[in-house]
């Protein structure tokens, strides 16, 4: 039975993004600016955090998958993709911010690093599974495909990370956003968790209206089945 | 009771094709299934086949679940497709060495099968070479490559000549005779006349139930 | 003996897709057609120089095989849905994991045929000294051919009864044949060279590593995925 969201979400909802912007300005007002690179180390403290969220909702999306393809249970099916559309986003701000970050520090907007390049793969991974989504009309075979897609892309990752790392140590890699100095991790720290609770919020929201969704359709089986 | 459903429901897309389908075939019985083209029919049998799962209702066939239960239900069913699902570029023998091997039974048996549906002077042709009505006498001798308690059959007269209904109505009567039944999808009752003990109507996706012998056709 | 009930199946679906594939007209001459091609293509948008062309000719020979593949691997559940043959497949007893063990084994024959064609010809056309340790070279080529044909049949279950089999299977695919692309290249090219800091080793682990996970994956998986 379908029910809507309580007000505790929207609460929820407020405040984290309230702590999203305190973390925010905390590390940039309090961390000194860097060597050459000045305040541009800044774009840090966001491109981090997202990485770690889209590795974060790329491990939801494995587990969800795993535990759909075990009970059937269709809302395992709706979290996973849930958690893959917020794993794309994430995933494709870091590459962005990546770019950004990379213009005025290497001079070109792209190198083969280690990092970038895995995470462009882990793109490419939500991207296809978000296409087979739209591609399959079917909700059970969609949700059954998609639960392997999802599982066996997630399983990928650490493969795919670890092979273009030992693919990139024979050439020395340029020095990346993520090569720290103490003075930042409390501001890095700090904006994690307060993105985390942006992902979970996001998560949280894109699955309601999945569920919406499905309750529509619900509805229309009981108009189509009722009545003799 | 050799086929039991109750309420089957089956979408495609947001088109609701069954709307809760209840029917009953009994042991001994052959059953048609009437309907104009898209009424559902084809799906009612891919569910009771085992090749569909239902959005709602139930089903079960020989009193096994035909979605918990469907390796077992398929031991028992013999399905016959619209489409023949052939591999076209294989030779009728080649065909039936496939099927045997897959049900685990001999190449003998595959000759005089051929033999049995009338194909025995085209063994060594590819299936691509085959009228329609070849191709569905060669997917029937599939199906008689083992002996199913429960047929499934879907306008298994389409291009078939005389010769080759006669052959229908032989295996569906082989079949009642040693206890089965038979739920025939056809949209048409004539070749089915002396076979059929009852005919179901399935339109809107629902059945509106029809008990009338086949002594008023014609 | 039941085992032996699903060896046969095995080889009966084996034996059945490359007898359709070898008498199809597009068959293995078409897909093997396109893979020298594409490494004609390449030899004259990187060549004329044979020292670029030397470099380029690892790279050059795993493309042209991922992207004759795809062909291939579609192919193999086309055969099955162009006459409706799925059905009657699906209906005959015993487990599913016989369906997709008879489709790799014939997959794997197919495209290590394949291999071997595209192979030969770039040593002729990139102009490649056959090493000492052609061998070890052969082992990684098929440990390679093992990642792909598995993953490709795989995605091509799903991928060939989906709206878009032909943009939907090489996005799934090719994001999750990163490693398999890079170990074997690396390795390849490690090989062709003296190898002389024997990282070779290291690729090889990696794609065994690799065959094997996802060997049993697929396994599993396959139930969930191959009902309509």
């Amino acid at each position: 039975m379908y029910q809507p969201p309580p007000r505790a979400s929207a609460l929820f909802g407020g405040i984290a993004f309230i702590a999203v912007i305190a973390a925010q300005a905390f590390a940039i007002m309090t961390s000194p600016a860097e060597g050459d690179m000045g305040h541009l180390q800044k774009i840090m403290y966001v491109h981090v955090p997202a990485a770690w969220m889209a590795f974060i909702s790329f491990f939801v999306v494995l587990v969800f998958s795993i535990l759909y393809m075990v009970r059937k249970r269709e809302n395992d099916d709706l979290i996973a993709a849930s958690a893959a559309e917020v794993g794309a986003v994430f995933t494709g701000l870091t590459l962005a911010l990546g770019m950004i970050w990379g213009r005025p520090a290497w001079g070109v907007w792209w190198v083969w690093d280690a990092r970038l390049t895995s995470t462009l793969v882990l793109f490419l991974i939500f991207v296809g599974y978000l296409a087979l989504r739209s591609f399959v009309d079917d909700q059970s075979q969609r949700a059954r495909w998609s639960a392997a897609v999802g599982a066996f892309g997630a399983i990928n990752v650490p493969i795919v990370y670890m092979s273009v790392k030992w693919w990139r140590t024979l050439h020395q890699p340029p020095s990346s956003p993520d090569t720290l100095d103490p003075a930042y991790t409390m501001g890095l720290r700090l904006n994690a968790i307060a993105l985390l609770l942006v992902t979970i919020y996001f998560i949280r929201k894109r699955y309601e209206i999945a569920r919406l969704e499905r309750a529509t359709e619900h509805l229309a089986e009981s108009v189509a089945m009722g009545g003799k | 009771m050799a086929i039991e459903a109750e309420g089957l429901g089956k979408r495609f897309g947001i088109r609701w094709v069954l709307r809760g389908v209840t029917l009953n075939v009994r042991k001994g019985e052959a059953v048609a299934l009437r309907g104009s083209n898209g009424s559902g029919k084809s799906t009612v049998l891919r569910i009771l086949g085992t090749l569909l799962q239902p959005n709602a209702g139930a089903a079960n066939v020989n009193g096994r679940d035909v979605v918990g239960q469907a390796s077992s239900v398929r031991l028992d069913v013999g399905y016959l497709a619209h489409t023949p699902g052939l591999y076209d570029d294989l030779t009728a023998r080649e065909n039936l060495e496939f099927a045997a091997d897959m049900l685990g039974l001999s190449h003998s048996v595959v000759q005089p099968t051929l033999g049995r549906v009338g194909l025995g002077g085209v063994t060594e042709t590819r299936v691509r070479g085959f009228s329609a009505g070849m191709q569905r006498r060669l997917a029937l001798a599939r199906l008689m490559m083992r002996t199913p308690k429960v047929l499934l059959l879907d306008e298994p007269y389409s291009n078939l000549d005389e010769s080759g209904i006669a052959l229908v109505n032989e295996v569906i009567r082989d079949v009642m005779t040693s206890g089965g039944a038979a739920l025939l999808a056809l949209h048409e009752l004539a070749p089915a006349k002396g076979i059929i003990d009852r005919t179901l109507n399935l339109a809107d996706g629902r059945i509106s139930t029809n008990d009338t012998a086949l002594l008023e056709t014609v | 003996m039941a085992w032996k009930d699903d060896w046969r199946r095995v080889r009966a679906i084996a034996r059945k897709d490359l007898t359709t594939e070898l008498r199809a007209k597009a068959g293995f001459n078409g897909v093997a057609s396109l893979a020298v091609t594409i490494l004609i293509l390449l030899g004259l948008a990187l060549g004329p120089d044979g020292e670029a062309l030397r470099n380029a000719a690892v790279g050059a020979v795993w493309l042209a095989t991922l992207f004759s593949g795809v062909l291939a691997f579609n192919r193999s559940f086309q055969v099955e849905l162009e006459s409706g043959a799925l059905e009657p497949l699906l209906l005959y007893p015993g487990p599913r994991w016989t369906i997709f063990a008879g489709k790799l084994l014939g997959n794997l024959v197919f495209v290590s045929l394949m291999v071997a064609v595209v192979m030969i010809v770039g040593i002729v056309l990139y102009g490649i000294t056959i090493p000492d340790r052609w061998p070890t070279l052969l082992g990684v080529t098929a440990l390679g051919v093992v990642g792909l044909v598995v993953l490709g049949t795989f995605y091509a279950s799903m991928a060939s009864r989906s709206r878009a089999r032909e943009v939907l299977l090489p996005l799934l695919l090719f994001p999750m044949l990163v490693p398999v692309l890079l170990a074997a290249t690396t390795a390849s090219k490690a090989l062709l060279g003296a190898d002389l800091m024997h990282e070779s080793g290291a690729w090889i682990r990696l794609l065994i590593g690799y065959d094997i996970v996802f060997l049993i994956a697929t396994f599993i998986a396959f139930e969930h995925v191959i009902e309509a």
